[in-house]
């Protein structure tokens, strides 16, 4: 077994300090993030203002710091990854160390796949710095140039004469040298990369397939309680009656609390609900099932899923709200030989992460400890110390594994009600979800309807175009009146139309929310990428070419697109256009690559609608660009996916197979939103409550995967979320190849039974 | 109520009817097996009973009387069994959540069948979910992995 000191720990920068080893004597480098400045040293760590990142201890043992959280993108690995390579390291002797919540790190939020695209410079710098004070120290002990000092593979070599010593014998004497100015860092040239761009091992593995690995369900603290939570089945009841006395006589439960839900807008608050404490978790959810509650009339009692979407598909037929408007649209449409439409829809989406959410907590009257499985810590410490009346730095929150996040977990709701319950109880309280909480009541994403026009010359070319866009925006989970598509919303695969059309208009028509509605994997480019692949594939065949032909000229020349325009201003996923464009050449080469993958001229018999084909999609997101190419057989009305291939460009790959395994997952979690997702309301409360009514792809109809990563040096982007958007539109466009029929509506599992 | 679990033997005061799941989780800290559903839908809480696997959170705890319980913890002696060692290999897990579950599943069909088909394998494994994707991972391992269990025999700690 490779070495398992790997395993997690979070720690506080004072017990950093001794769990290195240090108190012995050793360099601890730290920085203030985001951004770089210069990092400063001390064998004692002394300025707190500062982060901890890297610590090298007499005994050769470097730790290094990650202030993400880990939930399965690898990101434990990737960033020490990036700092051992510069510092010259050996893998075996780093341990990687889990960082506390500390607004001193700078955002800890881990969404928007931006872990490595934000902090991939100051890492290296900070392994440079390192380097660069070890050589330095050991030149002073041979008294000899520094130049001629190289480290390298944990020791620092004199070059003329060999001798050397190791990283953990200059650990003192570097401490005190003084840390190397921004003109001083010699960066690595890529060709001596060790780790970086290698596909290093993850380091929680070992611990995960033994069972060691500890997730927020996991979390065990003396003398404490598990709650189990009854909650509001419509969004805005409260409890009107309660009747617990079934409940409380079942041996084992301690207390039964009632939870109160906040106002609308939804927040972070948690939902009102009544919890029943026990000693353990099988009575809590035993006794549970006793309570008799009733509960208080909503404003969303009236809301059923399937009656909004129809609403919405009327809607965007209409004219709606303009956000961007380029040359003539209606003049182009009027003229154009050719014109095609089409609505596309997505239904609500459940994240159902594999560990459903959990959150254990001691509260006191001046703090709050919390152990959870937290995308985002150091919101964990502002809600949680508004909602106790605490400062958040009165609130200590150490990040467990997260059994899967996909954006579920950087909402503290859970948190919250583990931190007020164990307020009322006076002793440390586990909150866990069961898995009919988590469907019941997640952060939901958005249903969805897109509606898209567009005008063809008689050479098949697209003249005009036409969108409009209709979704309960996530920007009502948090302010009230909000209900339209937000601009951040319409940044992901909406309005960054990458084609080469003079006349094109982007629109949004209302969509009020009755939902907590929040960001999931990849976030509004699912339905943005659905309609948008799906309508260009429809086009391709309308224009009778295809579809690879048709996307390139659609596409058009090299360049760099700026979609904004007016008062819409372009996101671009936080980053400048300078450092990320939107550049339709590699969106080109990765079309190209995707379709060489395919046989685009296989179909199906379209009489009967039995056979295979081939479709693609290729989509910017999270400023990286991936295609997918699909192969379908459909037999009967049944669906099966043949196989499956991703080509991916994120810029430099830091760590190819965990990139490769995050194209896998991302193929997987787009079918199971293709084919299967789709969460219900009926009279305002959802319906489905577990795996057999809201279901997700199974080992036997999952297809052999392929991933390409094109060689890149361009910045890293993202990684998690590019792979999400195109999936669902390329099944669609291999489905209409092998049949001749198109679907516009999500899951297709309504359509046709799945293989 | 006395049960063996990975060899060893445990005395436990709770209800009969607690599954093994929350008797393992909440009252040995043997939390390797894992709550996914506890509906028999995921597969998250697989271990094994007499060798056979069953999912923990459908099996109350007094099935397991007079009969050998392993989980994971008690897969192999020195975190070595041959599945152990393919799923470092070839890198399978992401969040790591699913595959206590996986690997149990994987171990009792590698038992029965050293050298399974691919639907075989899809077979066996179609009720342990991941929402992460490694399944094609997955599959490569217990391929990888068969040729060892046979030498290595039953390294079962029940
Ligand atoms: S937790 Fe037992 S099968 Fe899901
Ligand atoms: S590895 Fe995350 S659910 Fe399987």
């Amino acid at each position: 077994m490779p070495d398992s000191s790997k395993q997690i720990r979070n720690v506080s920068r004072r017990s950093f300090l001794k769990l290195t080893g240090l108190a012995a004597g050793g360099l601890v480098l730290g920085s203030a993030l985001p951004g770089w400045q210069r990092p400063w040293a001390s064998p004692t760590g002394g300025n707190s203002e500062l982060n901890l990142f890297i610590s090298i201890a007499p005994d050769d043992t470097v730790s290094i710091i990650c202030h993400r959280s880990e939930m399965g993108q690898g990101i434990r690995t990737g960033l020490p990854q990036v700092v051992a390579d510069e510092l010259e390291a050996d893998w075996q002797k780093v341990q990687v160390v889990q960082g506390l919540g500390d607004k001193r790190y700078g955002s800890q939020n881990t969404d928007g796949s931006r872990s490595i695209r934000r902090f991939y410079d100051t890492m290296r710098r900070m392994g440079a710095s390192a380097r660069t004070m070890l050589e330095n120290a050991a030149a002073q002990q041979w008294q000899v140039p520094a130049g001629e000092c190289k480290a390298t593979s944990h020791r620092v070599v004199h070059t003329p004469t060999g001798r050397s010593f190791r990283f953990g014998e200059l650990a003192a004497p570097a401490a005190s040298q003084p840390v190397p100015g921004d003109k001083d860092l010699q960066l690595k040239g890529s060709d001596d990369f060790r780790y970086i761009g290698k596909p290093v091992n993850t380091v929680d593995t070992p611990a995960m397939v033994t069972g060691a690995a500890d997730f927020g369900q996991d979390v065990s603290i003396d003398n404490m309680l598990i709650a189990s939570i009854e909650r509001a089945p419509v969004l805005g009841s409260s409890i009107k009656k309660l009747d617990d006395s079934a409940a409380r006589k079942v041996r084992g439960v301690v207390a039964i609390e009632r939870l109160d839900g906040g106002a609308e807008p939804p927040l972070f608050h948690p939902l009102s609900g009544v919890a029943v404490l026990a000693t353990n978790t099988w009575t809590a959810l035993k006794a549970r099932r006793k309570l008799q509650i009733d509960w208080s009339d909503s404003d969303h009692l009236g809301h059923n899923s399937d009656a909004y979407l129809e609403k919405l598909q009327q809607r965007v037929r209409e004219p709606g709200k303009t956000i961007t408007d380029h040359g003539d649209v209606q003049k182009a449409l009027a003229s154009a030989s050719r014109d095609h439409e089409a609505v596309y829809t997505v239904p609500y989406l459940a994240h159902a992460t594999m560990e459903p959410p959990s959150a254990t907590a001691m509260t006191t009257d001046s703090s709050c400890e919390i152990w959870a499985c937290v995308q985002d810590p150091q919101s964990v410490q502002q809600h949680v110390g508004n909602a106790l009346g605490l400062e958040p730095e009165q609130v200590r929150v150490n990040v467990t594994l997260l059994g899967g996040g996909f954006g579920r977990k950087s909402k503290p709701d859970f948190v919250i009600e583990a931190a007020l319950l164990s307020r009322k109880m006076k002793r440390p309280v586990k909150v866990v979800w069961s898995r009919e909480d988590d469907i019941r009541h997640d952060y939901y994403h958005a249903a969805s309807a897109e509606y898209y026009r567009a005008g063809l010359d008689s050479d098949g070319r697209v003249t005009g175009w036409l969108q409009r866009a209709a979704f309960p925006s996530i920007g009502g989970t948090f302010s009230a009146g909000v209900d339209h598509p937000a601009g951040f919303e319409l940044d992901l695969g909406f309005a960054d139309l990458p084609f080469a059309v003079d006349n094109h208009r982007s629109e949004t028509q209302q969509a009020e929310y009755h939902a907590r509605i929040g960001w999931l994997r990849s976030v509004a480019n699912i339905q943005n990428a659905f309609g948008r692949c799906s309508f260009a594939d429809e086009l391709a065949h309308a224009a009778g070419k295809p579809a690879d032909r048709f996307l390139l000229e659609l596409i058009g020349p090299d360049r760099l697109v700026d979609p904004s325009q007016g008062d819409y201003k372009y996101g671009n996923y936080g980053e400048p256009l300078e450092k990320f464009p939107l550049d339709t050449g590699r969106l080109k080469e990765v079309l190209r690559r995707t379709a060489a993958r395919a046989d685009l001229t296989l179909r199906g018999d379209q009489q009967s609608g039995n056979g295979e084909g081939w479709g693609i999609a290729v989509h910017r997101s999270f400023l990286s660009y991936v295609g997918i190419a699909t192969r379908v057989r459909v037999q009967d009305n049944r669906l099966e996916i043949m196989e499956m291939h991703a080509v991916a460009d994120v810029g430099l790959a830091v760590n190819p197979d965990r990139v490769k395994s995050q194209m896998e997952g991302s193929m997987i979690f787009g079918m199971s939103l293709a084919l299967l997702g789709e969460i219900r309301m009926e009279d305002g409360a959802v319906s489905n409550s577990n795996f057999h009514d809201y279901q997700l792809l199974r080992m036997h109809q999952s297809p052999p995967l392929e991933v390409e990563l094109v060689d890149s040096q361009e910045a890293p982007a993202g990684v998690g979320e590019p792979g999400v958007p195109p999936v669902a539109p390329s099944i669609a466009n291999a489905v209409f190849a092998a049949t001749g029929k198109r679907y516009r509506e999500l899951p297709l599992k309504k359509h046709l039974s799945i293989g | 109520m006395q049960l063996i679990i990975n060899g060893a033997t445990h005395e436990t005061d709770v209800d009969e009817d607690m599954p093994l799941l929350w008797l393992l989780r909440d009252e040995l800290q043997m939390t390797g097996t894992k709550f996914g559903c506890g509906r028999g839908l995921c597969g998250a809480c697989t271990i094994h009973l007499d060798g056979r696997p069953v999912r923990a959170c459908l099996t109350p705890a007094s099935a397991a009387r007079g009969k050998a319980v392993t989980t994971i913890e008690g897969l192999s002696k020195n975190s070595d069994h041959p599945l152990q060692q393919a799923w470092i290999k070839h890198n399978v897990p992401q969040c790591g959540y699913c595959q206590s579950g996986q690997l149990m599943s994987a171990a009792a069909l590698l038992q029965d069948n050293p050298n399974p088909t691919d639907s075989e394998i899809d077979r066996a494994m179609t009720g342990n979910l991941c929402r992460c994707g490694t399944y094609p991972r997955i599959k490569a391992a217990i391929k990888s992995a068969g040729q060892f269990v046979n030498a290595a025999g039953g390294n079962e700690d029940a």
